[in-house]
């Protein structure tokens, strides 16, 4: 049966201060998934994942049991890494689930674990997460003491451990190979792959990372099979999806939804419009580093597989014609992302915001890759320069010209995710830059 | 003269050691422990760091620099991270940044004995925009003229980093 805007599955105890004392988990039915999970085998819950239709939550939308897949079937020593490094700006979901249900994270970080024969592992939370940790390690404690953890899991001869691994402010440890060299005591530099780290990852072993979001999921799929979850989505994308709905909204919120809900309807319906009565003009449909969306594209559903193909959403564009070749004469339209949806009202200044994203990855490039580290600070002093009014003839084309010349040349996507959304402003408001390039100082006063 | 862990961060740091193949993953928490007990990370605590993992000064040295929670100067009691990033920004952050800094009489990247300023990237609180975290603390769905409340309230108890480790 498909998700109605009343499903709730992992944000269940969203509110709820008492569930994250493992009593009260317990009571709630919590950790008889392991049980039952402890009870088939690691090759038929792996089946079960792959045929759910779980998507991974963190960015990529990639299918979750073809990622487990992918580990050698004779590895020895393979590791599972839970993300939760969440810093893409607009979303805000894993640190609410880690905070408001800390033993649902764990129980499907353990089923996994078993699922992947996974003794040893981390879950990397983001330093700057200082309210999450303590419960999250008081969580990890608790389930330690009644044998969820430890080297004998509820009797059953597997061992599974799990270590809070705290980070310590770089938005790039959530890319997942900046990640694991983090997690080995490093400089969180993305490594190139292949090879990936399902074959060489944490401490040159198999490792599987998945996000939050995706590993709170994995209990449901064991209760209630795959079909179930598989039909509650939509397409190839099983599940519900958590968006978070920031920015000009009369109730914004992290909201548990069916992927089927267009971004009208969530704008609309879920988040009672647009503030101070004004109209939509931008949405940024996945975290800040997904091209954003005009006014005339929301009636396209928040899922994965339509946010990339669906035509009514025009292809982002290098010039005015000049469709962005994502490889292979593939087109760029967007992408479902982190959930993050960030809506901006007719008042917005795009220029701004444009510069204000930019300004981002510009900080949080890590150095390694040239047309990162210098085309990100040369698009930051343009695009602040165009948002000021300051803006030279030539600067709109000079910053779709770099965008385009990071994308596709660094070692990870990072690269993509500063350009993406700067091609994705020109192509959508290009008008708006133009204007104040050639008024600037009605543009300065914007 | 050359600093030292206390009992409790040394005791710390050797059971973390128990839960990796290799010493060097505990720099990161490491040097948390070491900013907590000394306020930031001189050359001499980046050397005890080193020292106890049995690390080149140089790797640990890269990793201080490269990430942004490790300071090498001190800071006041309080790091507030306001963020300004676009969720936040759309419903006035930079207002409240700029409140912030008024009633503090710091400017972003300052601090005195009570407080430091931080303009911080998007701290994952978009729906309650704009958002500030202190320790464990949020503010959330701030408004500019908060800003003495906020720091009155931090004042009364404060929320130093140094509370999670």
């Amino acid at each position: 049966m498909p998700a109605d805007v009343d499903t709730k599955i992992i944000t269940r105890q969203f509110g709820n201060e008492e569930a994250k004392n493992i009593e009260v988990y317990e009571s709630l039915g919590g950790y008889r998934q392991l049980r039952r999970a402890l009870g088939m085998k690691p090759e038929d819950i792996k089946a079960e994942v792959k045929a759910s239709n779980l998507r991974g939550r963190g960015g990529a939308g990639f299918p979750t049991g073809v990622k487990w897949g992918f580990v050698p079937a004779d590895a020895e020593d393979v590791y599972l890494v839970c993300n939760a490094d969440e810093s893409e700006p607009g979303t805000c979901k894993d640190r609410e689930l880690m905070y408001w249900d800390p033993h649902q994270l764990l129980e499907g970080m353990i089923i996994s674990a078993y699922a992947l024969g996974a003794r040893n592992n981390y879950i990397y939370i983001r330093g700057e997460m200082m309210r999450e940790t303590p419960v999250l390690e008081k969580a990890i404690a608790d389930a330690y003491e009644r044998r969820y953890l430890g080297e004998d899991v509820l009797g059953s001869g597997f061992a599974c451990h799990i270590t809070v691994h705290r980070g310590a402010g770089a938005y790039i440890c959530g890319e997942e190979t900046a990640l694991l060299e983090s997690l080995e005591g490093k400089r969180g530099w993305p490594r190139l792959k292949p090879p990936f780290p399902a074959v060489v990852g944490v401490f040159g072993k198999p490792t599987v990372v998945n996000n939050v979001e995706t590993l709170c999921n994995i209990p449901y799929i064991v209760e209630h099979g795959s079909q179930w979850f598989a039909d509650l989505g939509v397409g190839r994308s099983g599940g519900t999806r958590i968006v978070c709905m920031s920015g000009h909204l009369e109730r914004p919120g992290v909201y548990e939804l069916p992927m089927t809900l267009t971004m009208r309807q969530l704008i609309d319906d879920v988040c009672g419009g647009i503030w101070k009565g004004r109209e939509v003009k931008c949405v940024i449909p996945g975290g800040s580093s997904m091209p954003p969306m005009s006014a005339d594209e929301l009636d396209v559903p928040c899922e994965f597989d339509a946010l990339m193909t669906d035509e009514r959403i025009k292809p982002v564009e290098v010039a005015p014609g000049v469709p962005f070749d994502m490889g292979g004469g593939k087109e760029l339209r967007t992408m479902a992302g982190s959930g993050g949806i960030m809506v901006m009202d007719d008042h917005t200044d795009i220029p701004a915001v444009c510069a204000r994203v930019v300004e981002f990855y510009h900080h949080e490039s890590c150095g390694q890759c040239t047309p990162c580290r210098e085309g990100t600070g040369w698009l930051a002093k343009i695009s602040h320069r165009v948002a000021k009014g300051e803006g030279r003839p030539g600067d709109v084309d000079l910053m779709a010209s770099i965008a385009d010349g990071i994308a596709g040349n660094t070692i990870c996507a990072l690269g993509e995710a500063a350009a993406w959304p700067v091609l994705g402003f020109l192509t959508k408001f290009r008008a708006e830059f133009e204007a104040k390039i050639k008024a600037p100082k009605e543009g300065a006063a914007a | 003269m050359s600093l030292e862990f206390s009992e409790q961060a040394k005791a710390k740091i050797e059971a973390l050691r128990e839960r990796y193949p290799i010493a060097q993953p505990v720099v990161i928490p490491a040097l948390h422990l070491a900013q907590a007990e000394f306020g930031h990370l001189s050359d001499e605590a980046i050397q005890l760091v080193a020292r106890t993992l049995e690390l080149p000064y140089a790797h640990v040295f890269g990793v201080v620099t490269f990430y942004t929670m490790f300071r090498r100067e001190p800071a006041g009691t309080n790091v507030l991270r306001v963020c300004t990033n676009v969720s936040c920004m759309l419903r006035g952050a930079y207002d409240v940044l700029a409140s912030i800094e008024k009633a503090s009489g710091l400017k972003a990247g300052e601090s005195d004995d009570d407080f430091h300023i931080v303009e911080e990237e998007c701290i994952a609180a978009c729906a309650n925009a704009p958002a500030i975290v202190c320790g464990t603390k949020y503010f959330l769905d701030v408004e500019p003229d908060q800003a003495e409340d906020i720091l009155d309230d931090l004042r009364k108890r404060p929320r130093p980093e140094s509370e999670v480790l």
